[in-house]
């Protein structure tokens, strides 16, 4: 289609030569949708703030995923629950790390071991050890054995934006090809499409999840990704393709008839051609903006589930394993880790939404 | 109205097949062996079978399937896997604990997601009106666990105003010694969405022409409000309340989970943990069920608050 529009202007220009009409190069190229959004999307302040915040958050996702950054967060640096910096170092820690250990009393006369501790002492000479330096403090604190909270809450951080945007990927994914199918088809396949999206939501939610975190708990399936965030991100797209296929199945319905769709078939262009490379371009927006909507939806869920165990192996970090511990470390008094839970959760969300909020009234405009 | 509620009941049926069909076949096929698991670890492969045989694993898929909707239809689940305790009697012993949880979370959550939602639609453009639409943004990115650890540290640990735990027989005793707690701190959480979702629908019916009419009568705004726009609010109001609806057995699992109350929103999460299929299967297929029937009531319900509404 494209090459025949590209044609047309030499056509006229030709024709020009004859006529002395204006040429047609001045007319101003309208923009593309995409150019117009970001233009708008320029202009909204708390968009582009929002952006940037964003932007930064994905930056240290990549680097701790490439291990440039709190590659280290499983290492014990502080001392167990190093306050943060700002608050100097625990007195009573100290105290009992200053007092001198008492000597031991000589009981070699009785003791059955005493000939060979000599011996025992050499031996353990002979293997190198390392007396690591626990810092007293730590710039955001450290947790019960002494790791950096501030690396925990980077790694956490890590694994939780990847669990939301893998997960929202593929939620979307299905959403989108089945609604694209039942709403471009409908007919008998449609109906089984419709079929499947009432099943699935006449089971609340939170069952659903529950139920396939049983079936990868003890299943064949949760032994073959056991060590991966796999299948959190697998349960959490399979219970949220529902919202889109019903949003992306109306839109195929609306444009099916429309008229670039029926030019497109009177030049060729096959099914999947009309409705993956003519319609999807147009209902774009719909779907980016619930992409983005999916990814807080599915962190916050990540966080939960996490918390009750039923998310990221236990041998990784997320920010819900984070309050999972927190929550003990709490009534002891030790709140930093909370803070930096929840603080790092909080700044990435709040901004995300307000993107989301940016990139609808960008996208269309239509909507305000 | 009587052949309508008819259709609608027959048009359960392949949904509810749908139902039965997922959760068969997912655990059929997805899930792990129930022989390993009720065998244990220590299970000799003779057990393991006699298990097989005792449960119909060795029948062909379909018999399977047939005892499975057997089941489903006689109320007839057996025994949990965990604690040998009759899957019925679970479902009748708990949900008391959660309703005794989730009725009153429900009920405050309207009740004051309307009252902030009108006042801060009542101050629309106002500077406040938008500091409360940040705040409200903001509280919505902090997890839900956050609210609940502070609040139960804060409020029951700290100042001691509440039992941090706990749950008895009595239900008297339960809503004024252990529910207030995790009542209060699940509405809290929810002000903050509900409030941005009420203060949407009432500028929905503000924007409408016969608000500017009422205005142009000369009808003050508060009898505008109280009369014309709450009454049309509350069908968008309604259809929220209904979708919410479902959830209240099972939705405060988080807040069961904190405070140990011993409602089904724990059970089916402990049941997760243990491998404990007959729960979590009969739970889903149940609430389904419910879930069909309050979405039915509730189309009934619109009749009766919209007279416009024609249900075909």
């Amino acid at each position: 289609m494209s090459a025949i529009t590209e044609k047309m202007p030499d056509n006229i220009v030709a024709e020009a030569a004859i006529v002395p009409i204006p040429p047609v190069a001045e007319i101003p190229r309208s923009p593309g949708v995409w150019a117009e959004a970001w233009k708008r999307l320029k202009r909204d302040r708390v968009g582009m703030i929002s952006l940037w915040v964003v932007a930064f958050f994905m930056v240290v996702v990549l680097l701790a995923q490439f291990g440039v950054i709190a590659s280290t967060w499983q290492v014990e640096t502080g001392v167990p629950f190093a306050p943060p910096t700002f608050m100097g170092a625990d007195a009573a820690q100290q105290e009992q790390a200053k007092q001198e250990t008492l000597p031991l009393a000589d009981l070699s006369d009785i003791d059955p071991l005493a000939p060979r501790y000599a011996e025992w002492n050499k031996r353990a000479a002979e293997i190198k050890t390392e007396t690591r330096q626990l810092a007293p403090t730590l710039p955001f604190g450290g947790d019960r054995i002494g790791r950096d909270v501030l690396a925990k809450a980077i790694k956490g951080a890590q694994v939780s934006i990847l669990v939301g945007i893998a997960a929202a990927l593929l939620a979307t994914f299905i959403g989108t090809v089945l609604g694209a199918i039942g709403g471009y088809f409908g007919g008998k396949f449609g109906d089984l499409l419709e079929w499947v999206y009432n099943v699935f939501t006449s089971v609340p939610y939170i069952l659903l999840i529950f139920a396939l975190a049983a079936v990868f708990k003890s299943g064949p399936l949760g032994k073959l990704f056991s060590q991966s965030i796999a299948p959190v991100v697998i349960i959490l797209g399979a219970v949220g393709w529902t919202g889109i296929y019903r949003l992306v199945r109306a839109e195929y319905i609306k444009h099916r008839n429309r008229e670039y769709v029926k030019a497109a078939e009177a030049i060729g262009a096959g099914h999947m051609a009309r409705m993956f490379g003519h319609i999807l371009p147009n209902i774009s927006h719909v779907v980016l903006v619930n992409l983005s909507l999916y990814v807080v939806a599915f962190i916050k869920a990540e966080v939960i589930l996490s918390f009750l165990g039923l998310g990221v192996p236990i041998d990784m970090v997320s920010w819900g394993t984070m309050l999972s511990e927190a929550q003990t470390e709490l009534v002891l008094g030790k709140w930093w880790q909370l803070v930096a839970a929840t603080v790092f959760m909080a700044t990435f969300v709040t901004a995300f939404a307000l993107l989301t909020d940016a990139l609808r009234d960008a996208m269309d405009p239509k909507l305000r | 109205m009587l052949s309508y509620l008819f259709r609608r009941i027959l048009q359960m049926i392949p949904t509810l097949a749908g139902v039965i069909l997922l959760v068969f076949f997912l655990f059929k096929y997805f899930g792990g062996d129930p022989a390993e698991i009720l065998g244990g670890l220590q299970a000799t492969p003779k057990q393991i079978e006699s298990i097989r045989n005792q449960l119909g694993l060795n029948k062909p898929v379909l018999d399977q399937l047939w005892i499975f909707v057997q089941q489903v239809c006689t109320f007839n689940w057996g025994r949990s896997w965990a604690t040998n305790e009759a899957v019925d009697h679970i479902f009748t012993t708990r949900l008391p604990a959660t309703l005794t949880v989730m009725i009153p979370i429900l009920i405050l959550d309207v009740v004051l997601g309307i009252c902030a939602g009108m006042a801060v639609a009542y101050v629309r453009g106002s500077l406040t009106d938008r500091a409360v639409m940040v705040l409200s943004t903001i509280a919505l990115s902090i997890s839900f666990l956050v609210y609940v650890i502070v609040g139960q540290y804060f409020f029951a640990f700290r100042l001691g105003w509440f039992p941090v735990q706990g749950w008895t027989n009595s239900t008297l005793t339960n809503l004024a010694v252990y529910a207030p707690l995790p009542v209060m701190l699940a509405v809290l959480v929810s002000l903050a969405p509900n409030t941005r979702l009420y203060r949407s629908f009432f500028l929905d019916e503000i924007g409408q022409d016969y608000v500017r009419t009422a205005r142009a009568k000369g009808v003050p705004e508060r009898t505008i409000l109280f009369r014309h726009v709450m009454r049309n609010a509350m069908i968008p109001i309604l259809t929220n309340i209904a979708t919410q609806l479902p959830s209240i057995f099972i939705g405060s699992f988080l807040i069961e989970v904190f405070f140990s109350i011993p409602g089904l929103g724990r059970e089916v999460y402990q049941a997760v943990g243990r491998s404990d299929y007959p729960v979590i299967q009969a739970v889903t297929i149940y609430l389904a069920v419910l879930t069909m029937i309050i979405n039915l009531i509730t189309d009934m319900l619109y009749k009766l608050v919209d007279p416009r509404v024609v249900l075909k």
